[in-house]
Formats: structure tokens, C-alpha cells, sequence
């Protein structure tokens, strides 16, 4: 299988070979930044490349870091990491249907996915078909997620360990978008393939919706035939910011085979809520999400497997100087950090009443510079407090990334 | 000029120690080997640290499908004492004829199930006990004691007349296990050490037994299924129970702290004095043993690995081997102030967690222990602190 992701990687850059020989052949299409985009245009919201006038464009994103962090004294050293190679594929099949892939390598080529990978027909701007391998809509992260667009190096820990960003699956929906002065409001719903029982059975130890990405067979066959469906809600305003409201939800176990039942369908439910906005005097950005899970598990297994979890973070981005540095005559230098917060467990133990704990808060105070808008240099300080389901005393994890990620 | 600003504050950064988390001192800790192991012993120690602490059991993986929890980690935070959320429940021996109710499910309760699986009821006429997890530290070091210094320990018919009678548990042993080095046979049974009755010869067994009836996790060593009772395929491979043993014979023992200070050295006395030692004996020593770093060794666990009868308030109706309901092993205490560590911030003390105190732990001994009981009732409030902060010291 690798191997034809090799030859696709050299099928890709070929084109960018070639013009290397003739740059004047290549047109990059501009990164839409319009004051109304929003999360759900993220995916094409990027820097594209185009050859000639060949109606396919490409790009993609890299992002490498070196990381040196303690926990409680204990130090796995100084470590390099090559974190993502992600390469998109865009294409204008007609004026109004359009194809975009993403696919993505993590940790070198120990994970190779795609992520996004549909064909989109326009039927009127509030009226949109998508179909294909999807990004489920929970959240803004989900949807939002290229390295380049952040100044911290580790995503968020409530999008990944308790949300499954990158969280893809394939399915059919609808999408759409209606502009009314400065306001912009939007909505999306998809029926995809879901999750499994994994959730609650996992080498984690704990409720952990990404443990459904592990299941390789996901992307062809449905582990229960029940669909998931994910809508989102979202209203802009181009002076005030972005709202959505989104919801993912369906059955995740497999609770019959053969037409035989196994067990009762068990659902599982996820609320959130995402924000954005600058504010016009200081230009500071502030992006956050929220995001509830409710997962129906068995009575009669382990605690330790929560019923219900809620986490989510803030950001606030401060650019503090915005002038030519060093040949770069839109470089900006930022000051930000970010704040998290995941409970995997919210509930109490039945055998004493006590709080069950298991959760984890983080502070990511960071420096980024950007010499371009499509490139980011950050360093970041990484300081968690996590707790074990009992609530002893927290392991404390510290120390310091720094690292590039940007767009080609 | 960005780009060196950024390099320097990167230096300056980690030339700043300060700022990362500092490793806790090694007397606030359970875990850590013991010292003296080699390189090759200290990677068979990280082999079982990680079959111990991170290996997670899954339905896929063999987990249950009846369990207790999915790890051993789980029950034992930082190796330390566990809390009532993963007591265990055994049940179905009042006596020494034994279990009669192993047809039933018996000794444990399997309290939780894998999706679709209904879990264990306790049966109709059983009587029960619950177990909170010990701590796994200094295991190693009770391993090591010959079976004779334990027997000279033994006083089962009280013939000092000190209201003390320490006697052992002769247990019957599974097949795999391999007799230590001068272990002592009565009747084909040998004697008994861990275990809230005593009733587990070493840690071989202890570790066995705890895959199977805990986990639901059969090997070669407990070949049964614990829920269809039939013989199955190992879930688990030797090389991996035999690391798990190796983790649990050379975790370090507890350290004491503030040992010198004064009021823990007044406390110390008092704990001699009002009869606690006499079953929470101080020190021990250990014999020759296969690993060389435990052999030989003069340790301080505040046992004697002995029965002792605890009084009708501890008698669940429950036992194991040859003890009777009421008699308990001597639990040892190092550790004992580090426990809240590991048991969500306060304590769960006796066999079953019942005491949230170490006071009322003290308070709730009869029997054997009723005597020292009585002189702790009527040592002067400051006496019992020192008492209590020596205990905590440990």
C-alpha cells in the first residue's frame, strides 16, 4: 500500500519539478481570506497551487517540532519530530462541482490517512451536495485543523483525546450558506459511518471516541449499520465573530449480527460549541470550543469508563509587531496562549459518592513568528496537570516545543 | 533577528530547570526499583512496570468476559494501596473445608461484564468479604523471608501468655508453582504470606491467580476460564507474567520520612509500648534469594506475616485456606502514610477500606488486637498524635 502512496507523493510533486524549470507556469491560487469565512470553508480556505491552466491544483502542509518536556523529573530527552505531511488535491470538475482530497501522514508515514476526500455539487448557495470521505462537522477544529493556521504545536487536547480530530468518515450530506449584509449563516448535516464499541473498550482505559479512528475498516463498511449523523449551525458577523452550535450522534455498538441481537443499542453524543472573534481595537484573536460527550455504558461495566465527558480550550493570539523583518514584508510576531481543559469522567464512584476524576489542564503560553501568513515559526512552554481517575495527586508534564508548520 | 531571538530564548529556556517539573523525593513515592539490580534486571523491571501499569485488557485482547478491572494498575494507583472502587468481593468458604461454592463462581466475584455479558451475582447463602487492593511495594523483601523465621514468629497457642497467638496459613499450592529455597511442608501444604488471609504462597501465584480472577485473563499458569470454566489458550504469555513477577518482587520498599524527628521517634516508642509491634513486627530479614539485591537484607515492613484473630467486629464470614473468619494477616504498615496517594485523598484502611482513618483503623482492632486497642483509647490526646504521626511517617 505504501508503495502507491510513494508513487502518488512523486505523481504530486511533479508537476512542482517542472516548475521549478519554468515558475511562470505556476499560479498560486491566493488563500480566500474574506471576512466572512468561516470554519466550514476551512478546507478550501487554503493556499493552492496551479499549473498552466490544468484544472487540478495542489498544495499541502508540513509541520516538524523538537520537543524537550519533563513529567514529574522524567524526561524521554531531546526529541525530534516530523508531526504531519499533509498534501491536498483540489479540482474543478465543472463551475459549480468540485473535488478536494486531503491526505495526510503522521509521525512519518506511521499513520497515512484520508482525511477528506468528497466531490461537491452546488445545487444553490444555500443548497450544496456533498459526498464522500467527510469531515464530520463537531466543533470548528475538526474542520479547521492545518497546522499553519495555529501558533501552538500540539493541537488541542479536547479535539484529539476526547474528540477525535482529525475525525473523518464516509458519508453523504448537504451544506450551505446564506449572506444577508455583514451577517453570514450556515449549516451542515451529514449521515456517515460512525463509531464502534471501542469507545469503551480500548487500551486507554477510558471513554476515548478516537479509538474508533484505529478501525481500518471504517471507510468501507458501517460497524453496526447504524448511520452518524452530524449537523452544525453557524452565524458570522463581520465585525462581532463566529457562533456554531453542532451535534454528532448515533449508535456505536454493534448490537446485532446476523439478525441475532447482541446487546442493546447504546448511542453516543457529542454537543458543541466553537467561537471566534478579533477584536478591532487591539486586533487580539480569541478562538475557543467547548464540547460535551454522552456515551451510554453499560451499568455493569467499569467505572472507569465515563458516561459523560466535557473539555474544550480557549486561544487568544496577540500580534505584537507587524513589519518587514528580515526580507518578509508581512511578518508578524505574535504572542498567545492557550488554555485547555478534558474531563474524560464526569460523574462520582457508586462505592463511596466521591468525585471521579481523570482530567487534565493545560497552559501553552507561546511565541510565533510569522514570515508569511502561509508559514508559522512557534515556540511553545507546555505545562498539564492530569489527574488519574481517583484524583491523587496530578502528574505535572512541562517543557518546551518549538517547531515550524507551513503551507507549500 | 527574530529567528536568534527565538534561538536564545530557546536556550535560555532550557537552561531553566526550574520551570520543568521536578522528580518527587524518593520517600514520597512508592514505585522505583530496589537498588543493586544489574542492566539487564533493570530491563526486565521496565518490561513489568509496563505490563503492570500501562497494559490495558480489552474484550479483544482477552479481557473477561467477567472481570474485576482491566489492569492491575487500575487497583493499585502508583502502587500503592487501592481504593473501594476496586475492592474485591470473595465469597463461599466459612471454613477449613474449604470453598463450597466454587461451582458457583467462587472464591471471587467477577462484579463487571464486557458489553453483553451479565456479571456475577453473589449466590443465594454465600457469605462474602471484600478486599481493597494492598500496595505493592517491598513485596520482594516479604518474599524473601524464609519460612522459618515466620514460623518463629508463630505462637499458636499463646504460650508467652501475652494475648498474642500469630500462627500460619498451610495452603494447598497450584502446581506450577516452585517451592522456595528452605520452604516448610506439613501435611503436603506450605505456608501462606500474601493475601488479606495468607492464603498466597508468593507472587508467582499472586500474579496467576490475579490475571485469571481479576481480569479474566487465562495462561499457561491458570489455564481455566473464569467464566465458562473450561481450558482455553493463554491471553497473556509467560515471558510477560514473568516480568510482572520480577516488577513486583523488586519494587523498592517504602521509605520512611522524617524518621529523626523527634515526636516520630516519642511515636515510635508508644507503638511498642501499647503492644502494636508484637504482631506489626518492625524489622525483618530476609534469606538467600534469587535475586541477589533482596537477599540477606534487613527491612523494616511492620509485619509478621502471621493470623492473627481480629475479633467478631472483622469476622465477615469469609476465609481462605486454613484460617479462620476472624483471622487476618498481619497487614504491613510501611507505606501506610503514603496511602492517600494513591486512594483519592483519603484513606481506606483495614481489609476492606472500612476505616477512613488511621485512628479508627486502630480503634476497630479486637481479638488479638483488642489489648492494644485499649492502651491507645487511654494514651492522652497528644500521645495518640505522636502515634498517629509516626504511622504516618512510615
Amino acid at each position: 500500500m505504501k508503495k502507491y502512496y510513494a508513487v502518488f507523493i512523486v505523481l504530486c510533486f511533479a508537476p512542482a519539478l517542472y516548475a521549478q524549470i519554468d515558475p511562470s507556469l505556476l499560479r498560486r491560487t491566493p488563500k480566500d481570506t474574506g471576512s466572512l469565512q468561516m470554519n466550514m470553508d476551512a478546507i478550501y480556505s487554503r493556499p493552492f497551487l496551479q499549473l498552466g491552466k490544468l484544472p487540478v491544483a495542489l498544495g499541502g502542509y508540513v509541520e516538524a517540532n523538537y520537543q524537550y518536556l519533563k513529567e514529574d523529573g522524567i524526561s524521554e530527552g531531546h526529541q525530534f519530530q516530523m508531526r504531519r505531511l499533509t498534501l491536498f488535491v483540489s479540482s474543478s470538475i465543472s463551475k459549480r462541482i468540485k473535488f478536494l482530497s486531503e491526505i495526510e501522514f503522521e509521525d512519518g508515514t506511521k499513520e497515512i490517512n484520508i482525511e477528506f476526500a468528497s466531490i461537491d455539487f452546488e445545487l444553490a448557495p444555500l443548497l450544496n451536495f456533498r459526498g464522500g470521505v467527510v469531515m464530520n462537522p463537531i466543533g470548528a477544529f475538526n474542520q479547521n485543523h492545518d497546522g499553519p493556521k495555529w501558533e501552538f504545536i500540539d493541537r488541542p487536547i479536547s479535539a484529539t483525546q476526547m474528540l477525535p480530530a482529525t475525525w473523518s468518515n464516509v458519508g453523504f450530506g448537504v451544506f450551505g450558506k446564506k449572506y444577508v449584509k455583514d451577517w453570514v449563516y450556515a449549516y451542515e448535516a451529514y449521515f456517515t459511518n460512525g463509531f464502534d464499541d471501542k469507545i469503551i473498550d480500548n487500551e486507554d482505559g477510558k471513554t476515548f471516541l478516537p479509538a474508533s479512528k484505529e478501525n481500518p475498516d471504517r471507510f468501507e463498511e458501517s460497524f453496526n449499520g447504524s448511520p452518524l449523523f452530524t449537523g452544525k449551525v453557524a452565524v458570522k458577523n463581520r465585525k462581532i465573530g463566529e457562533v456554531g452550535l453542532s451535534y454528532m450522534g448515533g449508535i456505536y455498538n454493534k448490537y446485532q449480527e446476523d439478525g441475532l441481537v447482541l446487546d442493546k443499542k447504546r448511542r453516543v453524543n457529542v454537543f458543541a460549541i466553537d467561537f471566534n472573534t478579533t477584536l478591532p481595537k487591539t486586533n487580539t484573536w480569541i478562538n475557543g470550543e467547548w464540547a460535551w460527550v454522552n456515551v451510554d455504558v453499560p451499568d455493569t461495566y467499569t467505572e472507569q469508563f465515563g458516561k459523560k465527558q466535557q473539555g474544550g480550550f480557549v486561544d487568544v493570539v496577540q500580534p505584537v509587531i507587524k513589519k518587514p523583518m528580515m526580507g518578509f514584508e508581512n511578518a508578524v510576531l505574535n504572542l498567545a496562549v492557550r488554555l485547555e481543559y478534558v474531563d474524560w469522567n464526569k460523574g462520582v464512584f457508586k462505592s463511596t459518592g466521591g468525585n471521579i476524576s481523570d482530567d487534565v489542564f493545560a497552559i501553552v503560553p507561546a511565541i510565533s513568528w510569522r514570515p508569511t501568513a502561509q508559514t508559522v515559526i512557534r515556540l511553545n512552554y507546555r505545562r498539564n496537570k492530569q489527574q488519574d481517575i481517583l484524583g491523587n495527586p496530578p502528574a505535572t508534564m512541562a517543557g518546551f516545543q518549538f517547531g515550524f508548520s507551513t503551507y507549500f | 533577528m527574530v529567528i536568534s531571538s527565538l534561538i536564545t530564548i530557546i536556550l535560555i529556556a532550557l537552561a531553566c530547570e526550574k520551570i520543568l517539573p521536578k522528580a518527587p523525593a524518593d520517600d514520597e513515592i512508592l514505585d522505583g526499583p530496589i537498588e543493586g539490580l544489574t542492566g539487564e534486571q533493570h530491563q526486565m523491571f521496565i518490561r513489568g512496570d509496563i505490563a503492570f501499569n500501562d497494559d490495558v485488557f480489552t474484550a479483544a485482547t482477552g479481557l473477561g468476559p467477567l472481570f474485576v478491572s482491566t489492569s492491575c494498575g487500575s487497583c493499585h494507583a502508583g502502587d500503592g494501596k487501592g481504593h473501594p472502587f476496586t475492592t474485591l468481593t470473595r465469597f463461599g468458604q466459612v471454613d477449613s473445608t474449604g470453598n463450597h461454592f466454587l461451582h458457583l463462581g467462587g472464591p471471587q466475584l467477577q462484579n463487571r461484564a464486557v458489553p453483553s455479558f451479565m456479571p456475577e451475582q453473589l449466590p443465594v447463602g454465600a457469605t462474602s468479604s471484600k478486599f481493597t487492593p494492598p500496595a505493592n511495594t517491598g513485596l520482594g523483601f516479604l518474599d524473601a523471608v524464609s519460612d522459618n523465621t515466620i514460623l518463629s514468629m508463630a505462637d499458636e497457642h499463646d504460650a508467652d501468655g501475652d494475648g498474642i497467638s500469630g500462627r500460619v496459613n498451610w495452603i494447598t499450592l497450584p502446581e506450577y508453582i516452585s517451592y522456595r529455597s528452605g520452604t516448610v511442608e506439613q501435611n503436603n501444604k506450605y505456608i501462606g504470606r500474601f493475601g488479606k488471609k495468607a492464603a498466597v504462597y508468593d507472587l508467582m501465584q499472586q500474579t496467576a491467580n490475579a490475571y485469571n480472577q481479576d481480569m479474566g485473563i487465562v495462561s499457561t499458569y491458570e489455564p481455566y476460564d473464569s467464566y465458562t470454566h473450561e481450558e482455553i489458550d493463554p491471553e497473556v504469555s509467560n515471558q510477560k507474567v514473568l516480568d510482572l513477577v520480577f516488577y513486583l518482587r523488586t519494587l523498592k520498599a517504602p521509605v520512611q520520612r522524617s524518621q529523626n524527628d523527634p515526636e516520630v521517634i516519642s511515636g515510635k516508642q508508644l507503638f511498642t509500648t501499647i503492644g502494636c509491634a508484637r504482631c506489626h513486627t518492625p524489622e525483618l530479614k530476609t534469606g538467600p534469594y534469587s535475586i541477589t539485591a533482596l537477599a540477606n537484607k534487613t527491612f523494616n515492613p511492620y509485619t509478621d506475616l502471621l493470623l492473627h484473630d481480629m475479633g467478631s467486629g472483622l469476622n465477615d464470614g469469609y476465609t481462605e485456606g486454613s484460617a479462620l473468619p476472624e483471622e487476618w494477616r498481619t497487614p504491613p504498615l510501611w507505606g501506610l502514610g503514603l496511602s492517600k496517594n494513591s486512594q483519592g485523598g483519603q484513606y481506606f484502611l483495614l481489609h476492606d477500606g472500612r476505616a477512613t482513618s488511621i485512628e479508627q483503623a486502630i480503634t476497630l482492632h479486637g481479638g488479638e488486637g483488642q489489648a492494644s486497642n485499649s492502651n491507645f483509647q487511654k494514651l492522652s490526646a497528644t500521645d495518640k498524635a505522636l502515634l498517629i504521626k509516626f504511622l504516618e511517617s512510615l
